[in-house]
């Protein structure tokens, strides 16, 4: 009961948000790049916000508490990845587009094929994701609630109708706000939990870590203790290496083509104010990745890996270490700050989806940029919203909640990785680069990257066709190549002509996106 | 420029405006071509260290996990050291960058500073 008074709590404060949001809101730059206002440590906590998912709380808590060391890799390549979208991606992105990721490619390339597959490439990846998010959020009411009665496709149901409410009310403003504020909770949870989880062992590093050298659970049937702190747990002989890397592979270059966390580079005044938010957002995240170990262990250890098997599963493990240490007056907050966590981060996913959709597929395919107006575009925005939260409820309800959500965000760095890095880093990098290059590395990265989850362990279990969970390692390679060769095929002199401007541009912030002025 | 017909692609004019000349004559620029150098040495350093420290730990981890479960400092295993350690590499390089980039900032401004005041002074010229 206290759960569901903490959660409605944070609900009423951010639709409160929202509705200051909606006021404020006016025009097309307010409502999808906040006014360009945002400055740079508040971008921090947005994007460390968007970042920290309920894929990271919940997933890696689980994964570490099941498999130690092993689950801890999430953890270092979501950190590091931030390398590639500050030095790489971040400061051109911000001085040569304005909402979308496809601006900088419809840069110099045709503008109607390449934003037609961006716009897909963008719904397909926040589908991923939003799907891991929805089903950590039905996860958690099933084990909260199921005593008055909500279950698992009530309670992502009404997840998909509050973020459907935030985005169409509030726009980019209120969804950075609302980021903001949970950034804050989530890290002031996991704090806490950390704090908890020393104390049990007299603020002692040694005896906690000692501890974790020694895990028990039953495997097969069998009782085993395992050293949480060595490799090889999860990511066994014969393709766990393999595995681990395509793993890697798909972290570190997928978060540079994650549309939701691109698109908060435009809601800032300019590039230098860009890459001061990324430094902003690696501290807050690195710090937050740092006390998964505690989290993880400290479920393993205090909760117990059985235990959490029998109740909620993996996804639970953070929670259930919140009631081991708190009771129920901890495990609400711990919900309370999980909901927010889910909302907030489903509702930055649909903006960046629904921009992509009335930017990119409705103003410059659709009508071909003919006489769109600001006001149109918003609205096709906000229709875009209610029909992707409607298609993802549908989806997170179908899919059940037992697949871990770590695991699923992979599969969307994967995709995004595939897709989206060669061009973005090709078209800002080869001068002969080119339109059919760009459709050609976008539908090579995307179908292979699909096709090869399609074919995984995962989806076909010991039929599978292909061997590794996760396709980076054969989809990226592909995305890149069919760029490559698309491009050198043909000759386009256009967009050859047009690189000395976005070349200029990058550098310099000639001519960039100015914030609007109150 | 993409053809947005959005009015508040105006403020966006003063740039894309420009006549394609200009931006040849700011990129063929030496101080242009300086920077250019400049960054493209720093970013290329960076990226090559930091994906080969991050990519060392994936490898180590899958295809030598002998040597890496060896405990190293107390309970930690080595590959737990090389994982911990990410992050400070991590922080580093980005504080690293952080600073050689105002650089770069500083740089660009005076490369657009220099080409405004040239282009100023040509109109003068031609006013003349």
């Amino acid at each position: 009961m206290t759960a569901i008074l903490m959660t409605l709590g944070f609900i009423v404060a951010t639709l409160g948000i929202t509705a200051w949001a909606s006021r404020k809101s006016s025009g097309a730059a307010s409502f999808f790049a906040a006014g360009r206002n945002i400055t740079a440590w508040q971008n921090g906590l947005a994007v460390a916000g968007d970042y920290m998912s309920a894929a990271s709380f919940l997933g890696i808590t689980g994964l570490i508490a099941y498999y130690g060391y092993d689950g801890f890799m999430y953890s270092v390549g979501f950190l590091v990845a931030y390398l590639t979208v500050l030095l790489i991606v971040a400061e051109p992105l911000r001085n040569s587009g304005k909402y979308t990721m496809a601006d900088v490619l419809a840069y110099r390339l045709r503008p109607r094929p390449v934003r037609a597959m961006a716009a897909l490439s963008t719904l397909t990846i926040s589908g991923f994701y939003m799907i891991a998010q929805m089903v950590g959020a039905g996860a958690m009411v099933s084990l909260l609630m199921k005593d008055i009665g909500m279950d698992y496709s009530l309670s992502v149901s009404a997840v998909g109708l509050l973020m459907i409410v935030y985005v169409v009310f509030g726009g980019m403003l209120a969804t950075t706000w609302v980021q903001i504020v949970k950034a804050i909770l989530l890290m002031a949870g996991v704090i806490l939990l950390t704090t908890l989880v020393l104390a049990g062992y007299g603020y002692n590093f040694g005896a906690f870590f000692d501890a974790a050298t020694r895990v028990g659970y039953t495997e097969n049937g069998v009782p085993v203790v395992r050293d949480f702190l060595q490799p090889g747990l999860y990511y066994k002989p014969p393709y766990g290496p393999l595995n681990l890397i395509s793993l890697s592979l798909a972290l570190i270059l997928g978060t540079a083509g994650l549309p939701h966390i691109l698109v908060r580079f435009y809601t800032v005044p300019d590039a230098p104010t860009a890459r001061k938010s990324v430094v902003w957002a690696m501290a807050i995240i690195g710090v937050f990745y740092v006390l998964t170990t505690f989290l993880g262990i400290g479920a393993a250890l205090l909760v117990g890996r059985d235990f959490i098997a029998a109740n909620g599963g993996i996804n639970m493990s953070a929670p259930l270490l919140a009631f081991r240490l708190g009771g129920d007056l901890f495990l609400a907050f711990i919900a309370a700050v999980t909901f927010a966590t889910i909302l907030a981060v489903v509702a930055g996913l649909t903006i960046s989806a629904s921009t992509s959709v009335a930017h990119d597929f409705y103003s410059n395919v659709l009508r071909a940029g003919k006489s769109t107006s600001p006001r149109e575009e918003v609205a096709v925005a906000r229709l875009t919203a209610v029909a992707l939260g409607l298609g993802a409820v549908g989806v997170a309800i179908l899919v059940g909640p037992s697949a871990n959500v770590a695991f699923l965000v992979g599969l969307a760095f994967a995709v995004a990785a595939s897709a989206n890095l060669p061009v973005i880093l090709l078209s800002l990098f080869w001068k002969r680069f080119h339109t059919g290059g760009a459709v050609c590395g976008m539908a090579a990265g995307l179908i292979s990257s699909i096709g090869l989850i399609a074919l995984s362990p995962s989806f076909m279990g010991a039929a599978a066709v292909f061997p590794l969970e996760n396709p980076g390692i054969v989809s990226i390679p592909v995305g890149f190549l069919a760029a490559i060769i698309g491009t050198l095929a043909v000759r386009d002199p256009q967009s050859e002509e047009k690189y000395t401007e976005l070349l200029v541009r990058a550098n310099t912030g000639l001519g960039a996106e100015k914030a609007t002025l109150h | 420029m993409i053809a947005t017909p959005l009015p508040d692609a105006a403020e966006n004019a003063r740039g894309s405006s420009l006549s394609p000349s200009r931006w040849d004559r700011i990129a063929a620029g030496a101080d242009f071509q300086a920077l250019l150098r400049a960054k493209s040495r720093s970013i290329v350093a960076a990226t090559l260290f930091f994906l080969g420290y991050y990519f060392a730990l994936p490898i180590f981890s899958g295809y030598f996990p002998d040597l890496m479960s060896r405990k190293v400092v107390g309970q930690f295993s080595l590959a737990y050291v090389f994982a911990l350690s990410q992050f400070p590499m991590a922080w580093i390089v980005a504080a690293l960058y952080l600073r050689a980039s105002s650089r770069f900032d500083r740089d660009a401004a005076a490369i657009l500073a220099r080409h405004q005041s040239g282009l100023n002074a040509s109109e003068e010229n031609a006013a003349e």
